[in-house]
């Protein structure tokens, strides 16, 4: 098959998985575990030849231009207006299904290892591969609504596999957590994505990221409040991709997410479905390098984020928490990346690329690893673990490589990426930030080495947990060998060459900017290593030392207690439970008034039934009178005759009466004495 | 004094309604009811005859409708007096106030 | 007999056979009842296939008139002297509509196939109230449809009253007599609109093209969309459905939230149809108390811990979402509104028959008193989870559809007081999503919180009928939603007309 029928068949990419899903989850319920496994995993290599092929095809051909070999008019809002699903190829979106397939393939393959003998196994690959498959929709989308549909459907494929220990309410709360916050983050894309359909007309992503409509919504303004539609539009949009990538303050959903399975974590949590929003930002990027304002803000954002998570990521003890935090820095990095990234200057749209694809190998190595270390010893706290190097080689060789690479120390691919946004940070004229991220960068290299220093050196903490470790089987060891190959050697890959937007220049390496880097990051593993090579008071002392800032910092911030607070005082008590009385006291108490009233009125009226023949009498002879003053209005003269005669006498038996009923009294009863 | 004329009989006519009506709503005795009941319809039916007297037409219904009061009274006098005694033979009296069992 | 006279006239003769049935055979009667439904069921498809055959599912020509596009007319004078026709006819969205009443009645009918308690009165009333509710969509003659409509909602007060659960006397009285007073609403319009348009019938589009004066349709017309909104569950006239859901037997609350509630916007829709110009004027005002609905009734189904009443609160948010689309007059806003009357009516029946399986299982709808059932009920819990997914909009299943068109819509509306009504609108899907997981990860995920419960059974084969009927229409009108949209916009395309021929006010 020649390249391009890869290209003209990458819609099968998604496909695979998706049946996969539809054959695991509704089909095999009877059958072996194996067998929804070895399903799963084909239908990821199959996914996968599809891909690499396509993007080969595509990355060789030097006159590559982005394309759209299939789409489909899939939701029509109006004539002019039309939702479209397709598959759209160009740089990015190659390089993200390669990222993608490969490394949910071998994840799916390290499962099998990983998940053996559970006993949902089954549900497992079938969630999946539905989150493969509505990851791969999502790198593929051609329009704004189709990378919302998958977008909605990873985050509901992250629901499912976070909570896929749903008998742990801890993992109930974690999955909630997060399909809520990003939910929330979800409306502001929703309200974006609106305010697009309206000014821009369209929502294709190659009608969006056109020099004319960006020029036409930045001249068009919102009424009253006056702003101009573009940057309004990038920062709503952008409000959907901080969600999932976990930028402060919606980022705590991702450390409660690692209550998912550690596969689960390395797929979805490092390596792909958080990068989902860094990959809209670099999507709209002619949206975003035009309004100068919503750049400042995912540059700010990611930049806080990065050193913030790199911060707490220091205090912490749970072994996927500081993978969990250090994922949350390394997405602030990529943003960071592309913030800085413009026309003139485009450097920092290819870091942030690069970045997520070394990234994507080094954290998923990284989370494997310690899902074979956590296999090993069952548990996650790190205080437990020590001197796992000889227990288990490959995982530490491994892991060693990728802690190598996620700080920084050349020549492994980390040190390229890192570099790269080092670089674009410098050029761009953003000194602090540059001084930030070189700050993180170093933080890094400390908390990782913190990590691997306390994991495989140190002394033994717990010695039976250490007594029953053993290297884990073949399927995930290989997988972690397989995982180190590109850790090591991607960042040889001249990425500008195939990723870039606009005019880049490539220079070579800016050894000034390269030797802080690495200056830092050596510095950072030499901290680590003094402070937790061997077992030492020096760690607590310090921490005393930092005293209330270290407490702050080892909670988190307390961002989570607030987040509690705001959602069950304030939303629950707060909002919820008076609109709820509202509703029964008032709303409904007022169709039941209307009700009581009328069975009040009803019950008042009954009273004029005396029973009584004379009572009756009365009503009919006022009913007479009544008309009879109507009808002789004409005759004046009769009147007067009546009224004089006659009137009088009617009107005093009537009062007469009307007093004896109503004061229940009557005449003395004349007895008829008979019988 | 002179000879009565229209006016008499009418001012006559409607003071016998007035007493009809007043016993009517007053008196508790049912027959007594019925006795005014029947002043009433006679109070009715001399108007007519008044009518007929003094306003010279001759139209057959001054002298037919008198008639036809006589004869539907002594009807309705009759149909009353059977209920009536059906009612004493039940409740051994014949007070309008007590017989009120249809009320609310 | 023409086919829509069938459809409507196939539940009302199943009715009648019943009757002539000994109480004893319940087995009989609930074949007889499963076999009438299952007629309708099939020709509604039919019907829907055929009617797309005739307009073209790729999208093309729109009628361009003001005179709905009807098909399969069945036109009989009946009492001429008034203009009083026996007209049935039915375009996209009654045929949509259709199509929807009888899959939920069909699902309803074997969700009550354990129900013993008079079974043969019970089948009666539920297959006259479904006679009804087919005749309201598919009559185009005022009085006809008011006729059906009457149809509909009488048989409702008996069904809740003796076969309901918890208050429902009470909330049988409040539903009938709050419906009712709706109904009087309506019955005023109808006789007014019927004396002002003085063309001496009563059908819908003639009626339409005659001109209403502006000064009528000022007060007609919210005294006509108040009397629908009733049925709709419009705020504040929304009380009878809490209790009255609550209360019902499941079937009935599946038809009832499932169908009845989209009767009102049908009707709302036509009397949208009927008065543009009064429309025009009304609208915003409508908008505020349809999106009061929309994040009301998601804000209060956040604190119940009842199943019921958090469904029915949560249909009471959505059957808003379908005013509100309503209200925008906004053609895409309309498309949506018309697929949200079909998916939530799809997940609404889902949702109470899932409810009232999982009741007659654990004898408790407090989800409190649950959880970690998900073990013990797969079936069951998955298809709540999958019912669940389709009501907080996720893409994929039929209720996503329907939202994103009626957000994208409603935002062309560009003063601010419409936008930050639309983007509270929008806001919903937060609270949605808030409340529905937290009941159904209440309820499904965590330990197993009552030991009787590990020893309930799954869904049976019936019951899982139409579960799977339900879910399957979901997900394939999720991810296939043309021919629902085709339908919608063909058959708006008439109001639309009808909407711009009057000048803005």
């Amino acid at each position: 098959m020649s390249g391009s029928w890869f290209l003209e068949h990458l819609w099968l990419a998604p496909l695979f998985p998706f049946l996969g899903f539809l054959i695991i989850g509704l089909g095999m319920r009877n059958f072996r575990p194996a067998a929804s496994s070895t399903v799963a995993i084909a239908a990821m290599l199959a996914s996968t030849v599809v891909g690499w092929g396509a993007a080969i095809h595509y990355f060789q051909n030097p006159d590559a231009t982005p394309q759209i070999p299939w789409q489909y008019d899939w939701l029509k809002f109006s004539p002019q207006l039309i939702g479209r699903v397709g598959v759209l190829v160009d740089d990015i979106s190659m390089l993200l299904v390669v990222v993608v397939t490969t490394i949910s393939t071998l994840i799916h393959i390290y499962s099998q290892g990983y998940m053996h003998g559970d006993k949902g196994y089954r549900r497992f690959f079938a969630c999946m591969n539905l989150f493969s498959f509505s990851m791969l929709g999502l790198v593929l989308s051609v329009s704004l609504l189709q990378i919302f549909i998958f977008w909605e459907l990873v985050g509901i494929s992250s629901f499912l596999l976070i909570g896929y220990y749903w008998e742990k309410p801890s993992a109930v709360a974690a999955c909630k957590k997060a399909f809520i916050v990003t939910r929330f983050a979800d409306l502001g894309f929703l309200l974006g994505l609106m305010l697009l359909s309206f000014y821009a007309g369209g929502l294709d992503f190659s009608f969006l990221t056109q020099s004319s409509t960006i020029q036409r919504l930045a001249e068009t303004h919102l009424p009253v409040i006056g702003l101009s539609v573009l940057p309004v539009a990038a920062l709503l949009v952008y409000a959907g991709a901080a969600g999932k990538s976990a930028m402060f303050p919606l980022h705590i959903w991702l450390p409660d997410a690692m209550e998912g399975p550690t596969p689960v974590s390395a797929l979805i949590h490092a390596a792909t479905m958080v990068v989902a929003g860094v990959y809209l930002v670099a999507r709209l990027f002619p949206v975003f390098a035009a309004a100068q304002s919503a750049m400042m803000v995912v540059l700010i954002v990611g930049t806080f984020t990065a050193l913030f998570a790199a911060i707490i990521a220091t205090t912490q003890f749970d072994i996927k928490r500081v993978l969990a935090y250090s994922t949350l820095s390394q997405l602030g990095y990529m943003m960071l990346a592309l913030g800085v990234a413009s026309w003139e200057n485009p450097l920092g749209f290819t870091a942030s690329m690069f970045h997520l694809t070394t990234h994507a190998c080094f954290k998923a190595l990284l989370f494997l690893g310690a899902g074979s270390v956590i296999h090993a010893v069952h548990t996650n706290d790190m205080r437990e673990m020590g001197g796992l190097r000889h227990k288990m080689p490959i995982t530490h060789a491994t892991f060693l490589i990728a802690c190598l690479a996620i700080a920084g120390v050349p020549p492994l691919s980390g040190f390229f990426s890192k570099d790269e946004i080092l670089a674009a940070a410098w050029h761009s004229g953003q000194y602090a930030v540059f001084f930030i991220a070189l700050g993180v960068a170093g933080l890094t290299a400390f908390y990782m080495f913190r990590l691997y220093f306390m994991t495989f050196w140190s002394e033994p903490q717990v010695p039976e947990k250490y007594h029953h470790a053993h290297e884990s089987p073949l399927s995930m060891t290989a997988i972690l060998a397989a995982l180190a190959v590109p850790s090591i050697f991607a960042g040889l890959i001249p990425f500008g060459h195939y990723v870039k937007r606009g005019e880049l220049e490539l220079h070579g390496i800016n050894w000034w900017i390269a030797g802080a880097s690495i200056a830092v990051g050596l510095s950072g593993i030499a901290m680590a290593w003094l402070l937790y090579r061997r077992p030492n008071e020096l760690p607590d002392r310090l921490a005393y030392a930092f005293g209330p800032l270290h407490k702050v910092v080892f909670h988190k911030f307390y961002i989570d207690e607030i987040y509690l607070f705001v959602t069950k005082k304030i939303i629950f008590r707060g909002i919820s439970a008076p609109f709820n009385w509202f509703d029964r006291k008032c709303v409904d108490g007022f169709m039941d008034l209307v009700a009581q009233t009328t069975l009040r009125a009803g019950g008042w009226l009954r009273k004029t039934s005396t029973g009584r023949l004379q009572t009756y009498f009365i009503w009919v002879l006022a009913g007479g009178l009544f008309l009879g003053l109507i009808l002789w209005q004409s005759h004046p003269e009769l009147l007067w005759t009546l009224a004089f005669a006659g009137l009088g006498a009617i009107v005093l038996a009537l009062v007469w009466q009307l007093a004896l009923s109503l004061s229940g009294k009557s005449e003395p009863l004349k007895k008829i004495d008979r019988d | 004094m002179n000879t009565p004329g229209l006016n008499h009989f009418l001012i006559l006519s409607a003071l016998l309604f007035c007493i009809g009506i007043y016993g009517l709503l007053t008196r508790r005795n049912l027959i007594a009811m019925l006795m005014s009941v029947e002043i009433i319809l006679n109070a009715g039916a001399l108007n007519f005859v008044a009518f007929h007297h003094f306003r010279h037409g001759g139209e057959p219904g001054g002298v037919v409708f008198p008639l036809f009061i006589i004869a539907v009274a002594a009807a309705e006098a009759a149909v009353v007096l059977a209920i009536l005694i059906a009612l004493y033979r039940h409740k051994k009296d014949l007070d309008v106030e007590t017989s009120d069992t249809l009320k609310h | 007999m023409g086919l829509l006279t069938t459809i409507v006239l196939t539940p009302l003769l199943a009715a009648v056979a019943i009757l002539f049935i000994p109480p004893q055979r319940t087995l009989l009667i609930k074949r007889v009842a499963l076999a009438a439904t299952g007629i309708t069921l099939l020709l509604s498809i039919g019907l829907v296939l055929d009617y797309l055959g005739k307009i073209g599912l790729d999208s093309g020509a729109l009628p361009a008139g003001r005179a709905l596009a009807l098909e399969y007319r069945e036109q009989v004078p009946w009492l001429s002297n008034l203009g009083i026709e026996y007209f049935m006819a039915a375009d996209g969205i009654s045929l949509l509509m259709v199509l929807l009443t009888a899959v939920v009645i069909f699902c309803g009918v074997c969700a009550s196939w354990y129900q013993e308690y008079r079974a043969k009165e019970f089948f009666v009333f539920l297959l006259l109230l479904v006679t009804g509710v087919f005749g309201v969509f598919v009559a185009n003659d005022l009085f006809l449809f008011f006729l059906f409509y009457e149809l509909a909602v009488l048989p409702m007060y008996l069904l809740i009253g003796i076969w309901g659960t918890g208050p429902r006397e009470y909330s049988a009285m409040k539903l009938t007599l709050m419906l009712m007073g709706g109904s009087a609403l309506i019955v005023v319009g109808i006789l007014v609109l019927y004396f002002e348009a003085g063309v001496h019938s009563f059908s819908f589009s003639a009626i339409a093209q005659a001109k209403i004066p502006a000064s009528t349709q000022l007060w007609l017309f919210p005294v006509m969309f108040f009397g629908f909104g009733t049925l709709g569950g419009l705020w504040p006239f929304h009380t009878w459905s809490p209790d009255g859901h609550a209360s019902a037997p499941t079937a009935v609350s599946m038809l009832h939230a499932g169908v009845l509630m989209k009767l009102g916007g049908y009707g709302c829709l036509k009397t949208i149809y009927l008065m543009p110009e009064g429309a025009k004027v009304w609208g915003t005002f409508f908008m505020v108390l349809t999106t009061i609905n929309i994040f009301y009734g998601a804000l209060i189904a956040i604190q119940k811990t009842d199943l019921k009443y958090i469904t029915a609160y949560s249909s009471v948010s959505h059957c808003g979402l379908v005013l509100f689309g309503l209200a925008t007059l906004n053609a895409t806003a309309f498309q949506g509104a018309v697929v949200q009357m079909y998916a939530h009516g799809l997940m609404t029946a889902l949702f109470f028959a899932l409810v009232g399986m999982i009741y007659g299982r654990t004898h408790t709808r407090f989800i409190t008193e649950m959880g970690g059932l998900l073990k013990v009920i797969p079936f069951l819990g998955v298809a709540y989870l999958i019912g669940g997914f389709s009501g907080l909009g996720l893409p994929g299943l039929a209720g996503f559809i329907a939202e994103i068109q009626v957000f994208v819509g409603a935002f062309s509306l560009e003063s601010w007081g419409h936008r930050i009504m639309t983007i509270l609108a929008a806001a919903s899907v937060v609270t949605s999503a808030v409340y529905l997981l937290r009941a159904l990860t209440k309820m499904l995920y965590g330990p197993l919180v009552n030991e009787e419960h590990s020893h309930i059974t799954d869904a049976t084969f019936v019951e899982r009928v139409p579960l799977v009927i339900l879910l399957f229409l979901l997900a394939f009108s999720g991810m296939f939603p043309g021919w629902m949209i085709r339908m919608a916009e063909y058959s708006l395309a008439p109001v639309i007309n009808q909407l711009h021929s009057v000048p803005a006010l």
